[in-house]
């Protein structure tokens, strides 16, 4: 049931990404003060905005489940914030290295958004150890789910303390994602957007899939064991 | 913050379809603040007698205040330093508490007992957090003279009444967020280690308000300039997060 879709989006992500990432080196005008290092920003910052989409989205997943006891959405908010953290690393690592180059640190406190996801990954990484550390699947569920609502609501109100802290000490002009974009960066960059998109609903999708098909392979396996027993 | 989450609370569990053991209460059934004070007098009994959470986090904050004499090595704290080694260490005290809030229930059965009794869920969540905001006062008491004494370079009395109101805001956002975690850890087997985990990410927030706040305040002059934002943001978390426990609490007690 979660496979359906999943081959046009496997193909309409591969497509994307490699127009995107051609728009990204042939198309996008190189920045003035920074250069070539500028354009991790066409993978950094979408990733970024996907990760923490995700992450809300594992919330309203979890919200979904509570209300109807359907443990599908469970599911969903699981492999939502699952995918969600493995993008995580990958904006930290990302970040990392522009801020290296453009900055000559790895890791700037002022930086709100930066800091402020750090904080976000930090709590998202105790889902893990929650989720597996209770056996019984409907607890399992239950509990998986509030804490995917709880934090769910953590992100926005984190981004907001963080910004705050920030704002009094260096005030910010325009943010890096502003609108003073010139035409083909910006178009680059929603290019970008769309591709990591539907990168994230094509692994979702898959991982969904497997997870099903493992689950119905485990019941199989128990519907006949007694059989080979007997 | 108790108002809001009794009202629109009570309709709500009654109506729930489909879950045998809730529908059927009697008409007759306490209220939900009526089966919080309830269960609030049984907590604060225990650990009157027992003393078991008050007093290490106490003594807690205490040696805190000591190691940080030693890590630092500085004799007098203020502004900046001052404002976060006080919250920090409030905030790692609150860990104890929030980890020993369901001992009883979780180590010697009582959760059963409670789920039996024919009443609103929501009223455990709201008992163990008005039990936390009480011990977390208890301990600022005895923190703040302690850290006064110890540590403080500039006086504490001029920069009481506003730290008091910081302290009540916080005290609600970590009552309301540590009632939940509690309650989510205590039925896993690493409950000890997903407690800190949890909670500490989730106080960000508050920390970073507080502490911003509190710094002019610990430099000697009397300069609140941001106050009314940072208590601002205090009361959105408390707000969000009182609503947010009180409606996904009592499915961690369906079974």
């Amino acid at each position: 049931m979660f496979s359906r879709g999943i081959k046009p989006f496997a193909i309409a992500a591969a497509a994307m990404t490699a127009i995107s990432l051609a728009l990204v080196f042939f198309y996008a005008p190189l920045d003035a003060d920074q250069g070539f290092i500028q354009k991790i920003f066409y993978v950094h910052v979408p990733l970024a905005i996907v990760a923490l989409l995700g992450f809300v989205a594992g919330g309203i997943f979890g919200v979904m489940h509570l209300r109807s006891g359907d443990r599908a959405w469970d599911a969903r908010s699981y492999v939502a914030i699952h995918i969600s953290i493995i993008f995580g690393c990958a904006v930290l690592v990302t970040g990392a290295i522009w801020a290296k180059a453009a900055w000559g640190h790895w890791w700037l406190w002022d930086e709100p958004v930066l800091v402020s996801f750090l904080v976000v990954f930090l709590l998202y990484c105790v889902y893990y150890p929650l989720r597996f550390s209770i056996e019984d699947p409907d607890r399992q569920a239950r509990y998986s789910s509030v804490f995917a609502i709880a934090a769910g609501a953590f992100v926005p109100i984190n981004f907001a303390a963080v910004r705050m802290a920030e704002a009094f000490t260096h005030p910010r002009v325009l943010s890096q994602t502003g609108g003073s974009m010139p035409g083909e960066m910006r178009l680059t960059f929603i290019a970008c957007i769309v591709a990591v998109t539907l990168l994230f609903v094509t692994l979702f999708k898959l991982e969904l899939t497997a997870k099903n098909a493992s689950a119905q392979l485990s019941r199989l396996r128990r519907a006949l064991e007694p059989e080979a027993a007997a | 913050m108790t108002a809001g989450s009794g009202q629109d609370d009570e309709p709500r569990t009654t109506s729930r379809p489909a879950r045998p053991g809730t529908g059927d209460r009697p008409a007759s059934a306490p209220s939900t603040f009526a089966t919080a004070r309830a269960i609030l007098r049984k907590d604060l009994a225990i650990e009157l007698r027992t003393k078991e959470s008050v007093p290490a986090m106490t003594l807690f904050t205490v040696t805190v205040f000591v190691l940080f004499h030693f890590g630092l090595d500085r004799d007098t704290l203020e502004g900046d330093l001052a404002s976060g080694v006080l919250w920090v260490t409030l905030l790692l005290a609150a860990v104890i508490g929030v980890s020993r809030l369901f001992a009883t229930e979780r180590e010697q059965g009582g959760i059963d007992g409670l789920l039996l009794a024919p009443v609103d869920r929501t009223a455990l969540w709201l008992a163990k957090a008005a039990a936390l905001f009480l011990y977390l006062t208890a301990v600022e008491v005895v923190a703040l003279a302690a850290f006064a004494i110890l540590l403080l370079g500039p006086d504490l009395l001029p920069a009481l009444p506003v730290l008091a109101l910081l302290l009540l805001a916080v005290n609600i956002g970590v009552a309301a967020i540590g009632a939940l975690v509690s309650a989510l850890a205590a039925e896993t087997r690493a409950h000890e280690l997903i407690v800190p985990l949890m909670l500490l990410p989730l106080v960000v927030p508050l920390l970073i308000a507080a502490a911003s706040a509190t710094e002019p305040l610990l430099r000697g002059d009397q300069g609140a300039e941001d106050l009314v934002r940072w208590l601002g943001l205090l009361t959105l978390y408390d707000v969000v997060f009182v609503l947010i426990a009180a409606a996904v609490f009592d499915f961690l007690l369906d079974d």
